[in-house]
C-alpha cells in the first residue's frame, strides 16, 4: 500500500481512538516517552498492560465465581486494573473500574459481575484496537516511512 | 860709413807699393781696433751672450792684430831696431793668440751652430702648434654649434618644430644655401620632400628610394657628398652658375620597438630620412671636414629627438585612451550598481509582497484541509495547497539563488542525522514514485557515519532536488539512491578536473550516486543543465513543471559545500545518473547511535533536564510502575524499581535523591515506610526526598502525607512537563505539595 495512504490511515484511526473515548491523553504521554532511546516503549507498556490485564480479569472472573467473595481482594485488583488503565490512557476501562469498586464497596454481586462483563468487553475492544494501531504502525515502518505524530 | 842698427827695408821708401802698403796697414790697424770696440759695445747691449772670455781672447787676439799693422807703419821707413824689436814682440804675440784662438774655435762653434738647429727646432714646433691651435678652435666652435642645435632641436618634443628647427640652425651655423630633408613614405618606396630651409611650403616632389646615390647614403653612417645633379640634390630652380657643393646624411627614424636595452648603439631599423645640405653656389666653398662631421652629429641628434618625441606622442595617446576607457567603465559601474540596486530592491518588494499572500493561502489551505470536506473538496484543497507550495518554493528558490550569487548566503552548520536525511528524502519521494509506479531503493553504506557537520536543510534540498529530477524524468522503471564516503581514487576519478578534494582527518566527502532509468539527456546538453533558466525542451515535458533553477541552484549549494556536482548519461533513452560530492564534517564527539532500551545509563539528548538524578520508584502496578519509569528515564535519572515496600527498604541507599511512592495501593502501608526510611536516614541531607504518587483528591491524603514526613505529593497522570517541573521544584526547594 501507498506510504502515504498508511500514514494517513494511522492517523485517522488514531485520531478517531481520542474522539471515541477509548484513549486519553495519557496516551499521548506515552507516546512522547517514546524516542530513539526507547523505541518500542509504547509497544513495551501496552503489552505490560494486555498481560496484566488479563491476569486480573480472570481472577476478578475466578472471584466471583466463588461462593464467598472476597470484596477486599477484588476491591484491591480492580483497584489495580484501574491503575494500569489509567497509566495507559484506556480511558473507558478506567472508568469502568471506578465503577466496579463503587460495586465492590457497596459489595454488589449483581452490579459487580455486570461491571466485570463491561470490563471484560472494553478490554476486548481496546486490545483490538491498539493490536491492529501497532499493525499499521508496523508496516509503515516495513515500508521506509516513518511514524506521523 | 857707420853702420847703424837701423833695418832697411827691401824696397825703396818712396816706392808706390809701399806707399799702398803703408796706406793700407793704416786702414787695417784702425779696423782692427774699432772692431773689438764695436763687439764690446754689442755685447754690453746683449746680456745673454754666453762666452765672454771667448770675445775677451778674440778681442784680445784683434787688438794684437791691429797694434801690428800699426807697428807695420814704421817699418816703412829706416826704422830703428827698438821699432823692429817691438814689431817683432807684437808679431809674436798676436802669432799665439791667433793660435790660441784657431785652437778654441774648433770648439766653440759646433756649440754656437747647435744652437742655431735648436732655435730652428723650436720655431718649428710654434708652428705646429699654431696650427693644432687653429684646429681645436675650429673643433669647439663646431661643437658650440653641435650643441646649440641640439640644444634648440631637443627643447621641444614636436616632430615638426624639431626638424625646422635642425634646418634652420644648420643653415645658420654653416651659411647654407639651401637644406632639404626627404622623408620615407608610408609604403617605404619613395622619398618625399618634406621640410626645406628655404622654401616655405614644399610640393609633395618624391623621389623614389632605390636610387644609388641614396643607397650609398643610407648605406654608410658618413656625411656624403654627393653630385648636385642627383635628383634630391635638384632643390633649387637651375642656376646659371656653378652650385655649391651637395652633402646629404641619413637620418634614421627610430621605432618605439627598436629599443632594446642590450644593443642600443645598433640601428636595427631600416627607415631612414635623407637630410641634403647645399653649400652656396657661386662660393668657392668646400665643404670641410669638420663642417662633415657637424652635420653627421647632427643627424644622429634628430633621430633621438625624433624618437622621444615619438614616444612622447605614443604615450600621450594611450594616457588618452586609457582616460577613456576609465570613463567608460565608471558608467559601466555605475548602471551595474543600478541594475544591482534595482534588483535587489526588486527581489526585497517580491520577497515580502508575494510571500505574505502565498503565506496566507497556505496556512488557510492547510486549515481547510483540516475541516470536514467531501472527497472533490479534498482533492480541490489539496491541489491549491500543493500548488502554492510549489509557488513558495518558486520564490524562495529565485531568493536563494539571488543571495547565493551576491555571495552572501551562508551555510548554516550544524549537527545533523545523516541517515535521517536520507530517510526523509525517501519518505517525501515515495508517494510521487509510486504512482508513477517506480521503484526507489536506498543503499546506505555501512562505513557512512551516521552524524555529521553540515548544512542539514540544503543537504537535503539538493538530494531533494536530484531525486525529484530523477523521478520527474523518468516514465518507469526503478531510481536507486547510492550514499558512500568518497575514497580519493574515486574522488579523483570524478569527470571534473578542476575538482580537487582535500582530505583532512575531521572532514570526510560524501558521494550520492542517484540513477533512474528514464528518459536520459543528451550528452551535449548536459554542461547546460546547470545554468539557470535552462530548460532541456528536447524532452518535450513542457508540462514538467519547475523554473529550471533547481539544478543550479543545488550547484551553487554544493560549491559552498566544497563540493562537486555532475550528471553522466549516455544518451536519450538511457536513463542518466547524477553524482553528487560534498564535504562534511565530523562531529567531534560521535554521540551513540540507537541504544538498546536497557536501564542502563542512556546518554538522553535533549531532554536530558536531570542527568544521572538517582530515584527510586515504588508502585506494585507493573503498567503505572513502568509508565513512571519511562517518564523518569526520558528526563534521564537513573531509575530503580519496586514492586514492595520490603524491596523499598533493603534498596533504598543515600545515593537516591528521590523516593517516589504510590501510595494509593491498598496493602502497602506507605506511611510505615515512610517512617521507616526516616529513621534509617537520621541525617537530613542523606535521607532522600519522599514523593506520593496518587490518583485521590481528597485533602486527607494530603495531611496524612504530610503528617507522615513526606516531602512531596503529586496527582496522577503525572505528564512528561509535570514530572519535570515537579523534580525542578523539589530539588530546589526540597518540599513540593501539588495544590489539591
Amino acid at each position: 500500500m501507498d506510504l502515504v495512504h498508511l500514514q494517513r490511515q494511522l492517523v485517522d484511526y488514531r485520531t478517531s481512538l481520542y474522539h471515541e473515548g477509548f484513549l486519553d491523553e495519557q496516551f499521548t504521554q506515552l507516546q512522547s516517552l517514546q524516542d530513539e532511546n526507547n523505541p518500542d516503549f509504547v509497544v513495551e507498556v501496552v503489552s505490560l498492560f494486555f498481560e496484566d490485564s488479563e491476569r486480573l480479569l480472570n481472577e476478578l472472573s475466578k472471584a466471583l465465581e466463588q461462593q464467598i467473595i472476597d470484596f477486599k481482594r477484588m476491591d484491591a485488583q480492580v483497584h489495580q486494573l484501574k491503575g494500569s488503565s489509567s497509566s495507559i490512557g484506556a480511558h473507558r476501562v478506567q472508568k469502568l473500574c471506578i465503577v466496579f469498586r463503587n460495586y465492590c464497596e457497596a459489595q454488589n454481586v449483581e452490579g459487580c459481575l455486570k461491571c466485570l462483563q463491561q470490563v471484560k468487553h472494553e478490554y476486548g475492544i481496546i486490545k483490538t484496537k491498539l493490536e491492529s494501531m501497532f499493525q499499521l504502525e508496523q508496516q509503515i515502518l516495513n515500508a521506509g516511512g516513518s511514524i506521523p505524530v | 860709413m857707420e853702420s847703424c842698427n837701423c833695418i832697411e827695408p827691401q824696397w825703396p821708401p818712396d816706392d808706390l807699393l809701399m806707399k799702398y802698403q803703408y796706406i793700407s796697414d793704416f786702414f787695417i790697424a784702425l779696423a782692427y781696433f774699432s772692431i773689438p770696440l764695436e763687439l764690446i759695445y754689442f755685447v754690453k747691449k746683449s746680456a745673454v751672450f754666453p762666452y765672454r772670455w771667448v770675445l775677451v781672447q778674440f778681442g784680445a787676439f784683434i787688438v794684437l792684430c791691429g797694434a801690428t799693422h800699426l807697428i807695420n807703419l814704421w817699418t816703412f821707413t829706416v826704422h830703428s831696431r827698438t821699432v823692429a824689436s817691438v814689431m817683432t814682440t807684437a808679431k809674436v804675440l798676436t802669432a799665439a793668440v791667433s793660435c790660441i784662438t784657431a785652437l778654441m774655435l774648433v770648439h766653440i762653434i759646433p756649440d754656437l751652430l747647435s744652437v742655431k738647429t735648436r732655435e730652428l727646432f723650436l720655431k718649428n714646433k710654434a708652428a705646429e702648434l699654431d696650427r693644432e691651435m687653429g684646429l681645436i678652435r675650429t673643433q669647439e666652435e663646431t661643437g658650440r654649434h653641435v650643441r646649440m642645435l641640439t640644444h634648440e632641436i631637443r627643447s621641444t618634443l614636436d616632430r615638426h618644430t624639431i626638424l625646422k628647427t635642425t634646418l634652420v640652425e644648420l643653415g645658420r651655423t654653416l651659411a647654407l644655401e639651401e637644406c632639404a630633408l626627404w622623408m620615407p613614405t608610408r609604403t617605404g618606396l619613395e622619398l618625399q620632400l618634406s621640410y626645406t630651409l628655404r622654401q616655405q611650403n614644399p610640393v609633395g616632389y618624391t623621389v623614389p628610394i632605390h636610387h644609388p646615390v641614396i643607397n650609398q647614403v643610407f648605406s654608410s653612417n658618413r656625411a656624403v657628398k654627393i653630385s648636385p645633379n642627383c635628383p634630391v640634390a635638384r632643390l633649387r630652380p637651375a642656376r646659371k652658375y656653378m652650385p655649391g657643393e651637395v652633402v646629404a646624411v641619413r637620418v634614421p627614424l627610430l621605432h618605439l620597438s627598436n629599443f632594446h636595452i642590450n644593443d642600443w648603439p645598433e640601428l636595427s631599423t631600416k627607415r631612414y630620412a635623407l637630410m641634403v645640405l647645399m653649400l652656396p653656389s657661386d662660393s668657392a666653398r668646400q665643404w670641410h671636414v669638420h663642417e662633415l662631421e657637424l652635420v653627421e652629429v647632427v643627424a644622429d641628434q634628430v633621430a633621438v629627438a625624433l624618437s622621444h618625441a615619438a614616444i612622447l606622442e605614443e604615450s600621450m595617446r594611450a594616457r588618452d585612451l586609457l582616460m577613456e576607457q576609465n570613463v567608460a567603465l565608471d558608467l559601466a559601474r555605475r548602471e551595474a550598481e543600478t541594475a544591482i540596486r534595482a534588483r535587489n530592491d526588486f527581489l526585497a518588494v517580491m520577497n515580502h509582497e508575494m510571500r505574505t499572500p502565498m503565506h496566507a493561502i497556505i496556512a488557510l489551505s492547510s486549515l481547510l484541509q483540516e475541516t470536514e470536506l467531501t472527497p472533490e473538496q479534498r482533492l480541490m484543497v489539496e491541489t491549491i495547497l500543493k500548488s502554492s507550495n510549489l509557488l513558495a518554493t518558486l520564490i524562495n528558490d529565485v531568493l536563494d539563488l539571488s543571495r547565493l550569487e551576491d555571495g552572501s548566503l551562508q551555510l548554516d552548520l550544524g549537527t545533523f542525522n545523516l541517515y535521517a536525511v536520507f530517510r526523509e528524502v525517501l519518505n517525501l519521494i515515495k508517494p510521487i514514485a509510486s504512482v508513477k509506479k517506480l521503484h526507489v531503493s536506498l543503499n546506505l553504506a555501512p562505513d557512512l557515519p551516521e552524524y555529521a557537520v553540515g548544512d542539514e536543510k540544503r543537504l537535503m534540498q539538493t538530494i531533494l532536488n536530484i531525486v525529484g529530477n530523477a523521478v520527474k524524468f523518468s516514465k518507469e522503471g526503478s531510481i536507486s539512491i547510492r550514499a558512500f564516503v568518497a575514497k580519493l581514487d574515486t574522488l579523483r576519478d570524478s569527470k571534473a578536473p578542476e575538482f580537487l578534494p582535500v582530505l583532512s582527518d575531521n572532514h570526510f566527502y560524501l558521494r550520492v550516486q542517484v540513477k533512474d532509468s528514464g528518459s536520459g539527456i543528451n550528452p551535449l546538453d548536459i554542461p547546460k543543465l546547470f545554468t539557470k533558466f535552462a530548460q532541456n525542451q528536447s524532452t518535450g515535458t513542457r508540462n514538467s513543471g519547475g523554473s529550471g533553477l533547481g539544478l543550479a541552484i543545488c550547484k551553487r549549494f554544493v560549491n559552498l559545500m566544497e563540493g562537486h556536482i555532475w550528471i553522466e548519461s549516455e544518451g536519450l533513452g538511457k536513463g542518466c545518473t547524477a553524482i553528487l560530492i560534498v564535504k562534511l564534517g565530523i562531529p567531534e564527539r560521535v554521540n551513540e547511535s540507537k541504544l538498546p532500551y536497557m536501564p542502563k545509563m542512556p546518554a538522553n539528548h535533549g531532554q536530558t533536564a536531570f542527568p544521572g538524578l538517582k530515584v527510586l520508584v515504588m508502585d506494585e502496578n507493573g503498567v503505572s510502575r513502568m509508565v513512571t519509569k519511562g517518564l523518569l528515564l526520558h528526563l534521564g535519572c537513573n531509575v530503580t524499581m519496586v514492586g514492595s515496600s520490603d524491596e523499598c527498604l533493603r534498596l533504598v541507599s543515600h545515593e537516591h535523591k528521590v523516593v517516589f511512592m504510590d501510595i494509593c495501593v491498598p496493602g502497602i502501608d506507605s506511611y510505615g515506610i515512610t517512617i521507616r526510611i526516616h529513621e534509617k536516614f537520621t541525617k537530613r541531607h542523606e535521607r532522600p526526598l519522599l514523593v506520593a504518587l496518587t490518583g485521590n483528591t481528597d485533602k486527607v491524603t494530603k495531611e496524612n502525607c504530610m503528617r507522615a514526613g513526606m516531602d512531596g505529593l503529586i496527582l496522577k497522570p503525572v505528564s512528561l512537563d509535570k514530572m519535570r517541573s515537579v523534580l525542578t521544584d523539589l530539588l530546589e526547594h526540597r518540599v513540593f505539595f501539588e495544590a489539591i
